[in-house]
């Protein structure tokens, strides 16, 4: 198994969790250097979505310790974590009904000043979120969007706009739970092509996958859990030929 | 006469409108029924007459009975609800009857159990369009209380912390990952709704230029009426059916007889209930839009 990255953004060290009598993570340790794409792999049930929700601080694991940015953050409140600069995005989409494209991407911003601003209309409150806002919706090429209702759009407009709204969070790591799931080839491609450009401006990137060629192609780093412990680290290559990995998923799919 | 009741029915469905906007703004994000809305609402209407009694304008008495109600709601939730927060809904419920009884106890204690009436001549000038008498207070408590729910709306709508507020009324986990305090925007929602009902409570207080301390039980029933006939997932049922609401109250003691007048808004309430359970407005499944 490699040595931890040395500078790295994030850090788990020995992160446990059980739910009732399943031990979902088993003394899991794992870094994500800054702006290095990194892969979660594993069959299904291996705990991955686990490991997010511990970062993310959705659940407290039961042992071990969370480290972002040289602070602590094992304990820290979700919205804390998310303000000191980790967003996610989730397995099964989860948008808002009410809200339009435009307004997911204004919510999960931090609004800066004093809170009567936040109570502002529109853009008198915050115009450099609205610029920000303004900005994702470029990035994303969602600009002829912006005013629908958000659930309302197909699939992979809305996985974009789930996307969209974790950038506009700020963050320094970026949490991908199954990004090109129901995508097609070359919905995976420009996906894997906008993850470079985000990395490339010096975002971190940890991401859930099970499509293997998407994984394989894009990430720098790459771990495999299996029922919930960690059975293997390293570059893509390594993985490839790794016969823990090979083993662990032989009879539910081919690895590579 | 009809002109003249419609504006009557207009003036204390404008109250009910108040009062179950409140009730739905606290439903609507967290799903729990404070009980003590009634009670705010009764509070804000003696703070108001406390503070027109000393000689300050009606601009004060508003201010002071929405801030005061808004405080006593920031006391609500942070001992009645927050701590029960992962406790079975009907857990907070039933804290908010307490604190129902409590603040009656309190106010009873303060200014005593029998009505209060401001001295008469205060609020009781009248103008005349036609054949119909309007009070100038009814037109203040109609202008108030268009101007709170417009700005109500504007900030749900518009702002940072109406978005905030809508994405924690939908999901809250998700709203929490998306960096979102939802302890803090619970908070706001309690003291927004505080003091919407201490407004709605200053407003009908100096029209009737008379309050009791046992007002808020019978208004905040029938708000919580108006709430479900309007459906408890959307705060926009209210606005419609409050004034609808204060229509048929007023008609029917004018065309039916007083003791009618409660038989109406429940019969509603109990017809909406069979009928249209989530309401005029209200979305059936969770894809609607509660706040």
């Amino acid at each position: 198994m490699t040595a931890m990255p040395p500078k790295a953004i994030l850090r788990l060290d020995g992160v446990s969790k059980s739910f009732g009598g399943v031990r979902a993570l088993r003394d899991v340790s794992i870094g994500v250097a800054q702006d290095r794409i990194v892969g979660v792999i594993g069959p299904n049930g291996a705990g991955k979505t686990t490991l997010f929700n511990v970062i993310t601080g959705a659940h407290r694991p039961d042992a071990g310790d969370v480290t972002f940015a040289n602070r602590p953050i094992t304990r820290w409140p979700a919205y804390r974590i998310v303000r000191a600069g980790v967003a996610r995005t989730f397995q099964n989409i989860r948008l808002f009904g009410s809200m339009t494209v435009w307004e997911h991407l204004i919510v999960s911003q931090r609004h800066g000043g004093s809170p009567l601003r936040k109570m502002l209309p529109g853009r008198f409150a915050d115009r450099e979120a609205w610029g920000r806002a303004e900005d994702a919706l470029t990035f994303f090429g969602l600009e002829k969007y912006r005013t629908a209702l958000a659930r309302t759009l197909p699939y992979g407009i809305q996985r974009k706009v789930e996307m969209a709204r974790a950038l506009t969070a700020g963050p320094k790591l970026l949490l991908l739970d199954e990004p090109v799931a129901g995508m097609n080839r070359d919905e995976a491609d420009d996906l894997r092509a906008l993850l470079l450009r985000l990395s490339a401006r010096g975002l971190s990137i940890l991401l859930i996958e099970h499509d293997m060629a998407f994984v394989m192609n894009l990430c720098h780093e790459l771990y495999v859990l299996d029922f919930g412990a960690l059975i293997a680290a390293g570059p893509p290559s390594e993985i490839r030929t790794n016969p823990a990995v090979l083993d662990a998923y032989l009879g539910s799919e081919t690895a590579c | 006469m009809l002109l003249q009741q419609l504006v009557n029915g207009l003036t204390l469905g404008a109250v009910y409108t108040l009062v179950a906007l409140s009730f739905s703004l606290v439903m609507g994000l967290l799903a729990i029924l404070n009980i003590a809305i009634g009670e705010l609402f009764m509070l804000g209407g003696y703070l108001g007459f406390a503070v027109i009694a000393a000689h300050f304008p009606l601009a004060a008495a508003l201010l002071i009975g929405m801030g005061g109600a808004a405080l006593v709601a920031l006391v609500i939730d942070k001992i009645g609800y927050e701590p029960l927060r992962q406790a079975p809904p009907i857990t907070p419920l039933l804290s908010t009857i307490g604190f129902s009884i409590i603040l009656q106890n309190v106010v009873t204690n303060v200014w005593g159990s029998d009505p209060l009436q401001l001295p008469s001549g205060l609020f009781d000038r009248r103008v005349h369009i036609g054949s119909v008498q309007i009070g100038v207070m009814q037109l203040v408590v109609i202008g108030v209380t268009v101007v709170l729910v417009a700005s109500v709306a504007l900030l749900i709508q518009k702002t940072a912390v109406g978005r905030a507020l809508r994405a924690v009324s939908e999901n809250r986990e998700v709203a929490r990952l998306l960096g979102v305090s939802a302890d803090r925007i619970t908070l706001f929602a309690f003291m927004l709704s505080g003091a919407l009902a201490g407004a709605a409570g200053v407003l009908i207080s100096l029209h009737y230029a008379a309050i009791t301390p046992y007002i808020g039980v019978d208004t905040g029933l029938k708000a919580i009426a108006v709430m479900v006939i309007g459906g408890t997932t959307s705060v926009w049922g209210a606005l419609i059916v409050g004034p609808l609401i204060g229509i048929a109250e007023v008609m029917t003691i004018a065309f039916g007889g007083s003791q009618m007048r409660d038989f109406v808004v429940y019969g509603l309430m109990i017809v909406t209930l069979l009928l249209r359970p989530q309401g005029l407005l209200g979305a059936r499944s969770d894809s609607g839009q509660p706040v």
